[in-house]
């Protein structure tokens, strides 16, 4: 007994490969219950299906011709990645044609490892048929997206917010300003390079406290503590 | 004999007509905002010619908070946002979650999450009968919802401990089964709760002074509704038969019957008697659902840590008290989400109140910012 545990001292590293074989001994139950009811069996996460040919799909590639890039479905929502120039015509031929006449939510998303880094998500609803559908379009900090005000007017307030939390301007919405932080707050916060702890606002909220463009600064730690205020002489 | 009181609207064009327009900073800290909402109006005499809402001052980085924790740790999060409607805003969180990683929850568990999120609608319906009642002068309301509403909230206590922030629901199912006695209790408030409802009806509904505030105010058409993207009572209350549990039913809500309750003119008073309605169909469901209800499990088979898969999204929205609440959500192969974006139904609600106040006076304002329904928490997230 006391030989074996020594020529096994080298399989530190097995942990590491057996991990895959806790998964075996489940496969193998499966087929025993076919009639487990569906909450007792392991569970299947959607993937993404090919959207190409939805008659939607086929009808919008028509009507708007090379607006639509890719199409795609995930857990029964089509997904169409819209070329940016094009979004607003491609939403109001959405509204007058297909009848999607509610804007269900606009969101806007960061994937800075990406060459376009901003995404916005739209969410639309058909009432007759009780279908959702989604977009999205790709852009950059420079470039503009069309707004989609004149198609819908609930898209005034969602395109004001990505503003403010992205940072992505949409052009042609009639009052691009920030609305749930005030004008001058300095950065847009949901990026994924904003700190938590936040940057640089300190000086605009305790002027007392910090100089101008001092602050909480990114890495500090979560639980940041106002610093002393600095002595007049230096 | 009594001849009723004219109203301003009678002669109140050729009164006020030369005077000069004034602007007025309603808010933030007015107790008829329902929180911290401040409206910049331009008003003529009485009469708001534009309205301008400047929201923000509840700010909390709800959604910031969201990729900093893991799925469940989120659950705590949507709780603060609509406060009065916690367990609505868990549905949708944990439904979204559900879906994007194909957990499938047992019918016991589904069964549950019924009766706590209409038990949280009657809960938010009280509480808001009771604000918008004494936003318009009627106190008494006020002490009866309360009344009700303090067993509810005893109810909730009984099944999670908290009152408001309710934590009371896991993807995959629940975190607990309901305690002993607690269906007992919940269904004698049933049976109670129709009786109280009219006694509200009685002060309210034929009441002249509720009729004069409310009927003919801030009528909301139903295409402007949808192209507000209003939704829940308010959409209703303009005439539009939509309701997220029948048209996309989540959660088991196409196995019990209830019916949509519709406005005709989409003003105040009909939002009021849709809302009155809905808690009574939703006594309806929870005593259709007490009745039913399943033994088994209340939790699903889930992995034990929750990744979403690479690339992943999901959008997923669920009738809450005030409309659709939604979340999207992006999965990253982390058991983070990269991003949780929610679809806060008083945000896009408020949206249409500059709609609604166009030529109102300013009493009406009250009634109006009651009628819409918000809580600041969801506005600001």
């Amino acid at each position: 007994m006391s030989d074996e545990p020594a020529p096994e001292k080298p399989a530190p590293e097995k942990p590491a490969a057996e991990k895959p074989v806790p998964e075996k001994p489940v496969k193998k139950h499966e087929p025993e219950d076919p009639n487990k009811p569906l909450w007792e069996k392991d569970p299947v996460a959607p993937a993404w299906l090919d959207g190409a040919d939805d008659p939607l799909t086929a009808a919008l590639k028509e009507e708007v011709g090379d607006a639509i890039e890719a199409a795609r479905s995930f857990a029964g929502d089509l997904t169409f990645l819209v070329r940016r120039d094009a979004i607003a015509r491609t939403c109001a031929v959405l509204k007058e044609k297909h009848g999607f006449t509610y804007l269900v939510d606009l969101c806007g998303a960061d994937y800075p490892k990406r060459e376009p880094r901003f995404d916005v998500v739209y969410q639309l609803h058909r009432f007759s048929d009780q279908r959702r559908i989604r977009l999205r379009v790709m852009t950059d900090e420079a470039t503009p997206v069309p707004t989609v005000c004149g198609v819908w007017r609930a898209a005034n307030w969602p395109e004001r917010e990505v503003w403010d939390m992205f940072g992505v301007r949409f052009e042609g919405h009639p009052d691009m300003t920030r609305i749930l932080l005030w004008e001058g707050f300095n950065g847009f916060p949901l990026r994924k390079d904003f700190p938590v702890e936040g940057i640089d606002t300190g000086s605009a909220i305790y002027p007392e406290f910090y100089r101008e463009g001092a602050g909480p600064v990114a890495g500090s730690g979560t639980g940041w503590k106002p610093p002393k205020p600095p002595q007049e002489p230096s | 004999m009594t001849q009723p009181l004219a109203l301003p609207e009678d002669d109140h064009d050729g009164l006020f007509a030369d005077s000069e327009e004034m602007e007025l900073s309603f808010g933030p800290q007015h107790p008829a905002t329902h929180g911290v909402l401040r409206l910049k109006l331009k008003i003529n005499g009485e009469r708001i010619v534009e309205s301008y809402p400047v929201i923000g001052y509840l700010h909390r980085g709800t959604e910031k908070l969201f990729e900093l924790h893991p799925f469940f740790q989120n659950i705590p999060h949507t709780d603060r946002m609509d406060y009065v409607a916690a367990a609505t805003n868990n549905q949708a969180y944990v439904g979204a979650v559900e879906k994007l990683l194909g957990l499938v929850v047992p019918p016991r568990a589904r069964c549950i999450r019924i009766i706590l999120a209409e038990l949280q609608r009657i809960s938010s319906h009280l509480l808001w009968l009771a604000t918008h009642a004494i936003d318009i002068g009627a106190m008494t309301p006020f002490f009866y919802t309360f009344r009700e509403r303090e067993i509810l909230l005893d109810l909730f206590e009984d099944y999670c401990g908290a009152r408001l922030t309710l934590n009371c629901m896991r993807p995959g199912g629940l975190p607990y089964d309901l305690p002993v006695g607690w269906t007992g209790r919940c269904a004698a408030l049933m049976a109670d709760l129709p009786g109280k409802l009219d006694e509200y009806e009685e002060l309210l509904t034929n009441n002249r002074i509720w009729k004069k505030r409310t009927v003919g105010i801030g009528v909301l058409p139903p295409e402007v509704a949808i192209d507000y993207g209003v939704t829940g009572p308010m959409l209703r209350g303009s005439g539009v038969r939509w309701d997220l549990r029948k048209a996309l039913p989540y959660d088991g809500y196409d196995e019990v019957e209830f019916e949509v309750p519709i406005g005709r003119n989409g003003d105040t008073y009909d939002r009021y008697i849709v809302r009155m309605i809905e808690m009574r169909q939703s006594v309806r469901i929870i005593n259709q659902c007490l009745e039913k209800l399943p033994e088994g499990p209340i939790m699903a088979k889930r992995p034990r840590v929750m990744k979403a898969g690479k690339d992943a999204e999901i959008y997923h929205g669920i009738e809450g008290p005030k409309g659709e609440i939604g979340f999207y959500i992006v999965g990253d192969g982390t058991p983070n989400p990269y991003r949780c974006h929610v679809r806060p139904p008083s945000f896009i609600n408020l949206q249409s109140l500059p709609e609604l106040c166009k030529g109102a006076l300013i009493a009406d304002l009250v009634a109006l910012i009651g009628t819409t329904d918000i809580v600041l928490g969801e506005v600001d997230r």
